[in-house]
């Protein structure tokens, strides 16, 4: 496989670099869209942060997020951006157990595939 | 309050505690909360929740920009993020037992932790340390770009480190801050990893132990979208901001400055921790 760079350290920073640039982006325009239908509707009903109620089920989760984003609700959208931005550090290591197997470190793979399920099971698990 | 000039106001004031983060090296997320729970009567548990997605948009934001200069050790940052990230879990967990006034003053406790460090002078010599038998083993030495060629280092007191490490993503996870300061202070001073290393590969390493928490707290429901939209684009405006013109301007007066603040804040945490105002 010549015609293929090696996949060094340099390399593997350059993509890890980009990924989280590109994730933080993304993230912030869906975020500043979902803002934008808020205002329009919700602009000038009343703040009410003082008394912790907890967030509705629908926003709790993946499935009721993109349930709530189909439907055009600004805080559903909102929420699928921070989704989003949870998700860039995510796969951003997923990547590096990548990047680790193609440099044939084996005990970084190991290392990095503990963080990837501890991020998963945090995301999901509870 | 209506909605907009709420947004708006949080979105300001999150806009400038970004940007004098990134201008002081101190980070804009400690005073995040004591912002919102202080000034903006928002309850602690959501301004966590709102705090914790914002470390995450900063950190990658700049992280972005340091590991191309080849500052951070991925292998230092990925070996202590298993210690970071199991101890965000562990304090994600806490944070839904403790009470808010505990939290509250565990939160003035951490503040003037970090005020304290920002004064204290950063060890700038050079360190010849011997090879250590375990940091070897684990690859974790390295090398990063100075101003006279390549320097090597090499990396000490590895369990010492990595028990700071689970510490410091416990107080992540139970206060919604990226926890640097701790994060260096375990890099630099226990394991002796150069204070540009210490710094970059720490600022890395937040976002991972910042999700790790991020997701046990929406799950629970303390995630707010409208307060976490305006939160969010305010400081990673601010942090943006605040690297362009980082152009060697004195940052010593506005660290101090920064410094007195966070210490007030820190009173004031205390304060409302204990009379049960929070």
């Amino acid at each position: 496989m010549r015609s293929e760079p090696k996949w060094t350290d340099e390399r593997i920073e350059n993509v890890v670099a980009n990924l989280l640039r590109a994730g933080v982006l993304l993230s912030a325009l869906i975020v500043l869209i979902g803002a934008c239908l808020y205002m329009v509707r919700h602009g000038h009903s009343p703040v009410a942060y003082r008394v912790f109620r907890g967030e509705p089920a629908d926003l709790r989760g993946v499935r009721g997020i993109i349930h709530d984003t189909m439907s055009l609700r600004g805080r559903g959208i909102i929420q699928l951006g921070l989704l989003v931005l949870i998700a860039t550090p995510v796969t951003r290591v997923a990547f590096s157990v990548f990047g680790f197997a193609k440099e044939g470190d084996r005990m970084y793979v190991v290392f990095t595939v503990i963080v990837f399920s501890i991020l998963v099971y945090s995301l999901l698990g509870s | 309050m209506t909605v907009l000039a709420f947004s708006l106001l949080v979105c300001a004031s999150s806009l400038i505690a970004g940007l004098v983060g990134a201008l002081t090296g101190l980070g804009g997320g400690v005073v995040l909360v004591p912002l919102l729970t202080l000034f903006f009567k928002v309850d602690i548990r959501y301004a966590i929740g709102a705090s914790l997605v914002s470390v995450i948009a900063t950190s990658s934001g700049a992280a972005a920009a340091y590991v191309k200069e080849g500052f951070s050790n991925i292998r230092i940052g990925m070996f202590l993020e298993i210690a970071t990230t199991l101890g965000a879990l562990l304090g994600a967990n806490l944070a839904a037992r403790a009470s808010t006034h505990a939290i509250a003053i565990i939160f003035g406790v951490a503040l003037l932790f970090s005020a304290y460090f920002s004064r204290r002078p950063r060890s700038q010599a050079e360190r010849e340390v011997p090879r250590d038998r375990l940091a070897t083993r684990l690859r974790l030495n390295g090398s990063f770009p100075d101003v006279d060629g390549v320097r090597s280092y090499n990396v000490q007191n590895v369990p010492a480190g990595w028990s700071l490490m689970f510490v410091a993503g416990a107080l992540s996870g139970l206060l919604g801050i990226g926890s640097g300061a701790m994060k260096v202070l375990a890099m630099d001073q226990a394991m002796k990893i150069p204070f540009k290393v210490s710094t970059t590969t720490s600022n890395f390493m937040i976002g991972v132990t910042a999700a790790a928490s991020a997701g046990v707290y929406l799950s629970r429901g303390y995630v707010d979208p409208g307060l976490a939209m305006p939160v969010m684009l305010g400081v990673l405006a601010g942090s943006l901001l605040g690297a362009r013109i980082l152009v060697r301007l004195h940052t010593k007066w506005l660290r101090l400055g920064f410094s007195v603040v966070i210490v007030l804040l820190a009173l004031e945490m205390l304060y409302n921790g204990f009379s049960g105002r929070i």
